[in-house]
């Protein structure tokens, strides 16, 4: 690990309930939802990771609990390191801070998981469906969300097959 | 209920100025089909005669999904999506996308491989970037150069085509290598090329580097400034134009960039017109790695040689069964993934590019998300277009350089 995300880790580790784990020469953290917002605001002001590079979700239905990991990648342009960040959120009224008031783009990156997955921030100024239609029913990048092959419902069996359909438990 | 479309309006309304609602100001709705958005963008623009006071990039029009249909292929055959998003970098796509999977799996890429790979995607960055010339300045009215630049793209194409059998669509870079070797025209076509474009970059260059009308359109529109950038997450020749030298190229090598001697071309202005001498230079610097690339070019294999992970030759399947195995296993269930996340960035002709790979252990990718340039410097828009003409709007979406398969994916 290179020494700066080393300082920066342990000193994170030191103030926030945060889990350090290492893949492949990249620095996770695992955050909690209530920490996000000062997590970023020390890296970002403190140690100089002032660019957000990706903010996006994974949906783990129906293997863990919670279902839902928020990831950030933040990187910083003067001293070219990446660290990254998880959220677990639970699947319940899915729901996180936002982080638009510390980097701008997160706004469209957050109406993009708003569409995909779900997940509410709270905060957001324009939390709309971006790339989806607004009328669309469903997130589809979310696991119980078929990506098609499904039985076409008719009148007389749309019931039934609704009945079947893997939808997750909320 | 409500009806559909003063529903669309609800969801607007705080959007807008309070003039707006007064009826002091016009809200005018441009594109989704209109020449000048560069695919299908519409722009809600809040206009005060002809100023534009505040504007709504509305996208997803081109939105097909991408991103969950790769969760439903194997590794290998989701490259093929890769190509459709950004469609004017479809091997720097390719190339995000097996560094993905290279540095999940621990996957060796052959020297030839990777310098054939540096080759062609900073062939497709001059190509780009010629598109980007072409209707940046047919947006501007100057038709000629439009003419000219596709006639330099189309030999980039045909060097595609040689390689690929595709002039677009390419699927060429794979996991672990390349699909095959390059044919043995593939030097003098590269080398022919490397002797004629600087020439023409500095035709472009003499038709409006000092052009009044073209330096009028371009110079003080659509100031943005560093730390804004850093803000908005611009990356790319944008980034650059405001002062701001990060080139992953150069900060963060792979593909062996660091044997290669190039500049990254930075101006401070950060107006339309440092936007687009940023880019001129840009094609320089890319004829200059392509020359070196080329000179050095190692000989050796193409693809790695871990059988785990590339199938075997077809020449080897006539003579081990270990081969055929391997080769029946490949192709039809494809291979297992080690679990984990990567991240893994490259420098695309409009910025960072960077895929997000999650793999459960098995042979369909669990999660793959494209960070990709054009979304952030989208947004970037209606902060530059603010207090403008409607005119250098226009100018405006040409300097931002976006596609739009690129932002909806």
């Amino acid at each position: 690990m290179n020494k700066e995300l080393e300082k920066t880790a342990s000193a994170l580790i030191e103030r926030y309930s945060v889990e350090l784990r290492e893949f492949r020469g990249q620095t996770n953290l695992i955050v909690s939802a209530e920490d996000i917002i000062e997590v970023c605001q020390t890296l970002r002001d403190e140690f100089g990771f002032n660019f957000l590079e990706v903010e996006t979700a994974v949906d783990y239905w129906p293997r863990q609990e919670p279902r839902f990991h928020v990831i950030y990648q933040l990187y910083s342009i003067e001293k070219h390191i990446r660290i990254g960040l998880r959220v677990p959120v639970s699947g319940v009224s899915p729901g996180l801070p936002t982080l638009v008031g510390l980097f701008a783009n997160a706004n469209w990156r957050e109406r993009e998981i708003w569409d995909m997955f779900g997940i509410r921030f709270e905060g957001h100024p324009n939390l709309r469906r971006i790339l989806m239609p607004h009328d669309w029913q469903g997130h589809p990048l979310r696991k119980d969300y078929p990506l098609g092959y499904e039985e076409v419902q008719f009148t007389f069996n749309a019931e039934e097959i609704d009945r079947d359909k893997p939808y997750a438990e909320e | 209920m409500l009806d559909q479309s003063e529903f669309a309006f609800n969801e607007l309304r705080h959007l807008v100025s309070e003039r707006a609602i007064q009826g002091e100001t016009m809200l005018l709705n441009m594109g989704p089909q209109h020449p000048s958005t560069h695919g299908v963008l519409r722009l809600l623009l809040e206009m005060d005669g002809e100023i534009v006071v505040n504007c709504f990039p509305d996208i997803g029009f081109l939105h097909t999904g991408i991103e969950k249909n790769m969760e439903a292929k194997s590794y290998e055959k989701a490259v093929v999506m890769t190509d459709r998003l950004d469609y004017l970098n479809n091997l720097g796509n390719n190339l995000v996308y097996c560094m993905a999977i290279e540095k999940l799996a621990e996957l060796d890429v052959p020297v030839r491989a990777q310098a054939i790979r540096v080759i062609l995607t900073e062939l497709q960055r001059i190509g780009s970037h010629l598109v980007w010339l072409g209707t940046h300045t047919l947006d501007l009215a100057a038709i000629s150069v439009f003419w000219y630049t596709f006639r330099e793209r189309e030999l980039i194409l045909d060097i595609n085509e040689m390689v690929s059998g595709q002039r677009m669509m390419t699927t060429y870079f794979r996991p672990g290598g390349l699909w095959r070797d390059v044919p043995i025209e593939f030097e003098n076509a590269v080398r022919e090329f490397i002797k004629i474009f600087p020439r023409r970059i500095e035709e472009y260059g003499d038709m409006l580097s000092e052009n009044p009308i073209f330096i009028d359109r371009t110079k003080d529109v659509g100031i943005l400034k560093a730390e804004d950038a850093i803000h908005w997450g611009v990356t790319g020749p944008i980034l650059r134009a405001t002062g701001v030298e990060h080139d992953l190229r150069k900060v963060d090598p792979y593909m062996g960039y660091e044997q290669y001697e190039f500049d990254v071309p930075t101006q401070t202005d950060g107006d339309t017109y440092a936007r687009y001498l940023v880019r001129m230079e840009e094609m320089r610097q890319s004829l200059r790695i392509v020359q070196q690339a080329l000179d050095k070019l190692p000989y050796g294999p193409v693809r790695s040689n871990n059988r785990k992970y590339v199938p075997p030759p077809r020449s080897e399947l006539g003579i081990s069964m270990e081969a055929v195995i391997h080769h029946f296993k490949l192709w039809t269930e494809g291979f297992d993934m080690p679990e984990g996340s990567v991240y893994a960035a490259a420098e695309s002709p409009r910025g960072v590019l960077g895929v997000y790979l999650e793999s459960d252990g098995g042979p369909k990718p669990y999660r793959v998300h494209w960070r990709t340039p054009s979304f952030d410097n989208l947004q970037v828009l209606p902060v530059l277009a603010k207090g403008h003409l409607m005119a250098d709007l226009v100018a405006l979406m040409g300097t931002t350089d976006f596609v739009l398969g690129d932002i909806d994916r």
